[in-house]
């Protein structure tokens, strides 16, 4: 008896404790509301996000935003996950883009741009974000549902210095397959590296953005924009083809696969690998650590299966913006403003330039223009060049698919099966697909409830 | 003779037991009863909409070629691991049992990479087996091994192995060496007495007096693999390639924390759970019916 009188005057002994150090935390802020941002870019890149944030505390008195960073974006978004079911969401969370199905699938837990803009009464207009980034964070009918901040898409590197030493012209980068795989013919005869070719991000590369750019599905449905009971399609000839090309140059010796995800990038840097195929954003590493000349380049095409490719698809993360139960009006017209302020041109303009990422207006990207930054930066300008390529179709507007995490690592592990010999090009696709189909209609299933 | 401690009132020990009962509710109970719970549900990611499903998951799982996969891979690695850590960490303790000039040291140095995080660890491995930049990637390559053990199942394996197996040794290192002291001289001397040799003696003598702790040592070491080598693995291979080095530890991690599935991974932790249970109560009642003897 007495023990359990104990423990509830324990109980509301601490609710009363934590409510007079909230109290305290909320006069201690005075005027001014306080808009939490979780992101997922460490380094410099952190900095440079701490110094945004700084700007628009210094550019305005009613809000102050407080980024924090909350690891890699897996991490933020469990960190953010967990948050939002203990009522203690931050306002702001950066996500990766293959977090976009998950999160337009967690209905009441965000609150989609448009939505924020209809509330708060602040415009933030879709037309002013480049089509091939704002449709990957859009609804079907061009409702923004969240905010493009980093986005970089897949590009080819090389080393110029080893195009040299292998007889190539160091200013003209191989633009097909064809002449990928003679050019590497070449690296490996005059052995300019050890390796002649490598790949970061297996499956951004060599499925999600072949398709987009060759214009064939990966999923049905329009890649998913059209329904969750969406099906892989990379069991496909062209797709088969294309991994089969990447097996045979692995067993020749032309072709050295590095690891899942980013874990090839140093094979490149190091001076290892002559050509990566690896994000743009990759170029901040490259220029630092990077002994040689670099090149950029658009990443290889097969005219057999579409004499005009069209633009590839971003990758990189987008803002979203957060709800709790006691989320105030003040608090999203703060989201609001800061939202706006850094798609203004000048914000934009200076996170592009200094980051690698593309900028994500047409503004930032007309004043950098402007600014000559593309003369002095030769390369900068390729991933906005294959972005906008031709006409944005189903296939290359981007994916919207659910536990797109999984489904690439899937992918990868068929992949590194195959390489391993274990299995032909098509098995490893057809495996692909029949796992990968499980997981959606997982996700189909948990996201109808 | 029993010694015991007579409260006069039940305050007191109350207080005494309480930060321990706190402890396994908070830390144990609440999240072990939560993974039952949910092990029974389907939810997507925000829990916005959940679904009880009664047994669903674990037939899942059941029927799920890749988990049962997966859960052979884990005996296969256990058994390696607890093997290859105990045989080593026994010959080292026979060793360092003898008279020798700088026993301490030796003993001091075997129990350090105890006290080493299992992240840095890997870190160490990488630089050490990388198929690029490692030392030991070089040395075999020189010799015409060709070692990419980012894209070689077997080699993968061997590096998970050997790098969980190396952690655990220091552990069974102190056990052994303890369970070596204990044995007392004149038994060992008896057995020379009576022309035993070194081997023989070992066989005969030693062997069987170590047999408690071999057992303890067992468990402890199955359990560590299982459960404990997830940092490592994780660090070193991230289950890859394919799935050559996931464990039924690794997959609980993917695909609760990264695929976002928690139904399903709550569903493996409570099998897990059930494995620690049959574990434990294997080793009690084992110990329980030596001590009777």
């Amino acid at each position: 008896m007495s023990h359990s009188v104990h423990r509830r005057t324990l109980l509301t002994g601490t609710a009363a404790l934590t409510a007079a150090s909230l109290s305290g935390v909320a006069a201690a802020q005075g005027a001014k509301t306080k808009i939490v941002f979780w992101h997922a870019m460490s380094g410099p890149l952190g900095d440079e996000i701490g110094n945004i944030c700084k700007a628009f505390n210094a550019a305005q008195a009613e809000y102050e935003v407080e980024p924090i960073f909350k690891g890699t974006y897996p991490e933020t978004l469990t960190a953010a996950i967990a948050a939002w079911r203990a009522g203690q969401a931050p306002h702001l969370v950066q996500m990766f883009e293959v977090g976009t199905g998950s999160m337009l699938a967690a209905g009441p837990a965000v609150k989609q741009v448009w939505q924020l803009a209809q509330e708060t009464g602040i415009k933030l207009d879709p037309e002013a974000y480049i089509g091939g980034v704002r449709g990957y964070y859009s609804l079907s009918d061009g409702r923004m549902a969240s905010m493009p901040f980093n986005s970089s898409t897949a590009i080819m590197w090389y080393n110029k210095d080893a195009f040299e030493k292998a007889g190539l012209d160091p200013n003209k980068a191989p633009t097909t397959w064809t002449e990928v795989i003679a050019a590497c013919r070449a690296l490996k005869a005059k052995s300019s590296t050890p390796i002649p070719m490598t790949t970061s991000w297996p499956t951004w590369v060599h499925i999600e953005e072949y398709g987009a750019m060759h214009d064939l599905p990966v999923a049905t449905k329009g890649n998913g924009f059209d329904g969750l009971d969406t099906e892989l399609k990379i069991n496909t000839p062209p797709f088969v083809k294309h991994l089969n090309r990447l097996l045979e140059m692995s067993k020749e010796g032309l072709f050295k696969y590095g690891g899942r995800d980013a874990a090839a990038g140093p094979l490149f840097v190091s001076g290892e690998a002559a050509i990566i195929f690896d994000s743009s954003a990759a170029r901040a590493a490259i220029k630092r650590d990077g002994k040689f000349n670099a090149g950029a380049a658009l990443l290889p095409t097969d005219p057999d299966v579409n004499p005009n490719p069209i633009n590839s698809v971003i990758g990189g993360a987008s803002l979203w913006t957060m709800t709790t139960p006691k989320r105030t009006a003040a608090e999203y017209k703060g989201v609001a403003t800061f939202l706006k302020f850094i798609g203004q041109p000048e914000q934009d303009a200076h996170w592009h330039q200094v980051s690698g990422y593309v900028p994500v207006t047409f503004g930032g990207w007309e004043l950098s223009k402007k600014q000559g930054f593309y003369d002095r930066n030769p390369g900068t300008d390729i991933p906005i060049v294959q972005l906008s390529r031709g006409k944005l179709t189903a296939n290359s507007k981007g994916f919207r698919l659910g536990r797109m995490i999984e489904l690439r690592n899937i992918i990868q592990e068929e992949m590194e099966k195959a390489l391993q010999g274990q299995q032909g090009a098509q098995a490893a696709l057809d495996n692909a697909v029949a796992r990968g189909n499980k997981v959606l209609r997982e996700f189909e299933k948990s996201a109808k409830g | 003779m029993e010694r015991r401690t007579i409260f006069a009132g039940w305050v007191l020990p109350v207080l005494l037991v309480a930060p321990q009962l706190l402890l396994t509710v908070f830390f144990f109970l609440w999240p072990a009863g939560r993974a039952m719970w949910t092990s029974l549900e389907r939810q997507d990611a925000f829990g916005i909409r959940t679904e009880f499903v009664g047994l669903d998951n674990f037939a899942d799982l059941f029927a799920d070629p890749l988990y049962l996969d997966s859960a052979v891979r884990t005996v296969g690695f256990c058994a390696a691991v607890a093997v290859l850590a105990m045989g080593t960490a026994l010959l080292l303790a026979v060793f360092a049992d003898r008279d020798i000039r700088g026993r301490a040291i030796y003993r001091t140095l075997l129990i350090w990479p105890y006290a080493i995080a299992p992240a840095i660890a890997a870190v160490l491995w990488v630089l050490l087996l990388h198929p690029q930049i490692g030392l030991v990637a070089h040395g075999l390559k020189a010799i015409g091994i060709l070692w990419d053990y980012k894209l070689n199942d077997a080699q993968a394996m061997t590096v998970v192995i050997l790098a969980s197996a190396w952690k655990q040794v220091s552990y069974n290192f102190i056990f052994f060496l303890a369970g070596l002291q204990s044995i007392p001289k004149a038994v060992i001397e008896a057995a020379r007495m009576d022309g035993a040799r070194g081997w023989r003696r070992f066989r005969t003598i030693t062997l069987p007096l170590l047999a408690p702790t071999m057992f303890f040592l067992i468990v402890v070491n199955i359990v560590y693999a299982a459960f404990d080598t997830f940092a490592t693995i994780q660090a070193l291979t991230q289950g890859g390639p394919g799935k050559a080095t996931e464990t039924l530890m690794l997959k609980v991690y993917r695909d609760g924390l990264i695929n976002l599935d928690l139904g399903s991974s709550s569903a493996q932790s409570v099998v897990l759970m059930l494995g620690i249970v049959v574990l434990t109560a294997l080793q009690f009642r084992f110990i329980g019916r030596r001590n009777a003897e």
